[in-house]
């Protein structure tokens, strides 16, 4: 009957939406207007204050402010304890995956908690907990400093570990679900061919998971270079020893605005270099997804 | 090596995996074939896993050229990594982060020889399989047949002393399967150690088998030739494997009276006890009216409940007693005008019948 039809809603379209449709398989894309709305909000707010940086930045000036201030000395801090910090997390971080994921012993799930721990903490409280094992009177601190004279604090080697202990529970759990997810037949079949437990994790567990531990160690250094909280509290902020580039752009927003904007302008460039790097492992897959 | 029996496999094992159990005895002689057949979930994998070292045995032992590389009673248990054996997986898992040079090194690198030897031995081994040539080559740039080559020449440079290979051929696509499966012959032929070779195609056990053993629900049930098992299967599995009919009933004397309902004029007179009798197919004649003046002994109605084309033949699904499957060509389908439903007689030849005793089941 006609007139049942006519009731039905109708829309036009136009030859290329048709195509466009045929080609996906699919019916329409358009996004109702309720979501449409909020998003453009949510668009506008992550990506407002870029521009913002962008347009403010003293462009002209750029190369002048950063070689006059700090600048150098605290992106050259940052970024080699950023990669010390992904060496150790690595070094250490990696056997602890695969212990979480290959192991079973009890107490298991509660060591995954805590050592994930540090992903959900506030930065600040891991600085204060360093501080108090590794202080001058702290739990270990106090027998370093009485049998080696050795102190952790307010040193370099205090950024590392701020950055390492905040950055690495990233690089464990996604090795560790690289781990869980990976093939274990090929492990076993390397251990038909006579490879030792310890010659199948180098030679076809690590290779195969290379990616993952790439993402891992990636997400890791980022993390580690953008480090704040735990940093000034367990390493304070001495120019060109523990003034790490985001303190360093904290403290110059007060004196030295231009110098704060060119200093994020630098992270943000790394920030964006990073990205590109794992852009086939999350935008992709986002897409795919 | 010492003694007649070097290099040979004894198995006498329990393998316990959850609720599954793989209860087996059986022994391979070095250069002898064991084809394993076995429905899915029968422990064939099973098997392959304990003999490899991958699982170990709950009870009993598993010895090899004299040494007892798993033994639950003494608590012996070698390593997979350190078991002198080949493995020839499935989906042939080479590594593919490596070149199939590497691959085919990796066993001997991991057995402690120095980067050039190993690669000297790959090569060898590359060489002898008509590999050379993709030498530089991941796996991934592989054809199904090239890449069973490299597996089996990778399991094979670890010089092993017994070779596993599960279901080696059914990766591949029927055309290459041949053309390999004539060439694996040719390696297993070559192959100084006993090898067990898991495959659930009758055809591939046929050609690349000295021996069978049927695995079923965790438990051998036959073991034999591949000619006798598929001649005179033990279990509707294999039956149905080979494409035969197979019945279950008691000889006394020249007649078979089936567990399924009807009886058989067979032609031994002495025959009694528990027997299995075998029927091929093709062995039984088709009529619209019940056959008079006949020389065949077994005729007996029956109703057409399915028909289904073959490659040349068509295979008629009967009710009746017994129920059969007979194949016939297509022309007689068209002569006689079958459809499904229709009644029809059977009649079979005493002499087409294979009878044998039945074993007691396990």
């Amino acid at each position: 009957m006609d007139t049942v039809d006519t009731a039905a809603p109708r829309t036009r379209l136009t030859a290329r939406e048709r195509d466009r449709r045929a080609a996906r398989g699919a019916g329409s894309r358009s996004v109702p207007l309720p979501l449409l709305a909020p998003a453009l909000v949510a668009v506008v707010f992550l990506v407002l204050p870029l521009v913002g940086l962008l347009v403010r930045a003293p462009w002209g000036r750029l190369i002048s402010i950063l070689r006059g201030s700090d600048a150098t000395q605290a992106l050259v801090l940052s970024l080699w304890t950023a990669t010390v910090a992904t060496a150790i997390a690595l070094a250490i971080g990696v056997p602890l995956a695969w212990v979480l994921a290959r192991g079973s012993f009890p107490g298991q799930r509660l060591l995954r908690a805590l050592v994930t721990l540090p992903l959900v903490l506030p930065p600040v409280v891991g600085g204060v907990a360093l501080l108090l094992v590794f202080g001058r009177a702290g739990l270990v601190g106090q027998y370093l400093d009485k049998w080696f004279g050795l102190t952790i604090p307010f040193s370099p080697i205090a950024v590392v570990m701020a950055e390492t202990f905040v950055a690495m529970p990233f690089l464990i759990i996604t090795v560790e679900g690289a781990l869980r997810s990976a093939d274990r037949g090929f492990e076993e079949a390397a251990a038909t061919l006579g490879a030792s437990r310890m010659t199948v994790f180098r030679r076809v567990t690590v290779p195969l998971i290379a990616p993952s531990l790439g993402a891992g160690a990636v997400l890791c250094w980022a993390r580690a270079l953008g480090e704040f909280g735990a940093t000034i509290t367990f390493a304070g902020s001495f120019p060109g020893r523990t003034e790490t580039m985001p303190i360093a752009v904290y403290y110059a927003l007060e004196n030295d605005p231009d110098a704060a904007i060119a200093l994020s302008l630098v992270l943000l460039l790394v920030s964006v270099v990073v990205l590109v790097s794992l852009r086939d492992r999350w935008l992709r897959t986002g897409a795919a997804s | 090596m010492t003694g007649p029996d070097a290099g040979e496999l004894v198995v006498a094992a329990i393998v316990r995996r959850g609720d599954f159990t793989l209860d087996v005895e059986f022994s391979a002689a070095a250069g002898e074939v064991v084809g394993i057949l076995g429905p899915n979930g029968a422990g064939k994998s099973t098997l392959l896993a304990a003999l490899a070292g991958l699982t170990p045995v709950s009870s009993g032992r598993i010895v090899l050229d004299g040494q007892p590389v798993d033994d639950a009673t003494t608590g012996v248990f070698v390593d997979a990594s350190s078991r002198p054996i080949g493995f020839v997986f499935q989906d042939y898992r080479l590594f593919p982060h490596l070149s199939v040079a590497d691959n085919v090194a990796f066993s001997p690198r991991a057995r402690g020889l120095g980067k050039q030897a190993a690669r000297a031995a790959a090569a060898a081994w590359l060489e002898r399989f008509g590999l050379s040539e993709f030498a530089s080559r991941k796996p991934g740039q592989l054809s199904g047949g090239q890449a069973q080559r490299v597996a089996l020449a990778r399991a094979l440079a670890a010089d092993p002393t017994l070779l596993l290979l599960d279901e080696p051929l059914s990766a591949l696509d029927a055309g290459t399967r041949l053309d390999v499966q004539t060439e694996l012959r040719t390696h297993l032929q070559n192959f100084a150690g006993p090898c067990l070779l898991v495959t659930h195609d009758p055809l591939e056990a046929l050609v690349l088998a000295d021996r069978l053993l049927v695995l079923e629900s965790g438990r051998i049930v036959q073991e034999g030739s591949p000619a006798l098992v598929a001649r005179r299967p033990a279990t509707e599995y294999v039956s149905k494997l080979v494409g035969l009919n197979l019945y279950s009933g008691h000889a006394d004397g020249s007649r078979v009276t089936l567990d399924e309902g009807g009886s058989f004029v067979i032609p031994d007179q002495n025959q009694h006890g528990d027997v299995l009798v075998a029927v091929r197919p093709s062995a039984v004649a088709v009529s619209l009216r019940p056959p008079e003046g006949t020389s065949v002994r077994n005729t007996w109605p029956a109703r057409v409940v399915g028909l289904t084309l073959l490659a040349d033949r068509v295979r008629l699904d009967l009710s009746g007693q017994p129920s059969i499957l007979v194949d016939v060509t297509p022309a007689a389908v068209a002569d006689l005008s079958l459809r499904a439903g229709d009644e029809v007689w059977l009649a079979v030849k005493a002499t087409e019948l294979e009878v044998y005793n039945r074993k007691p089941s396990p």
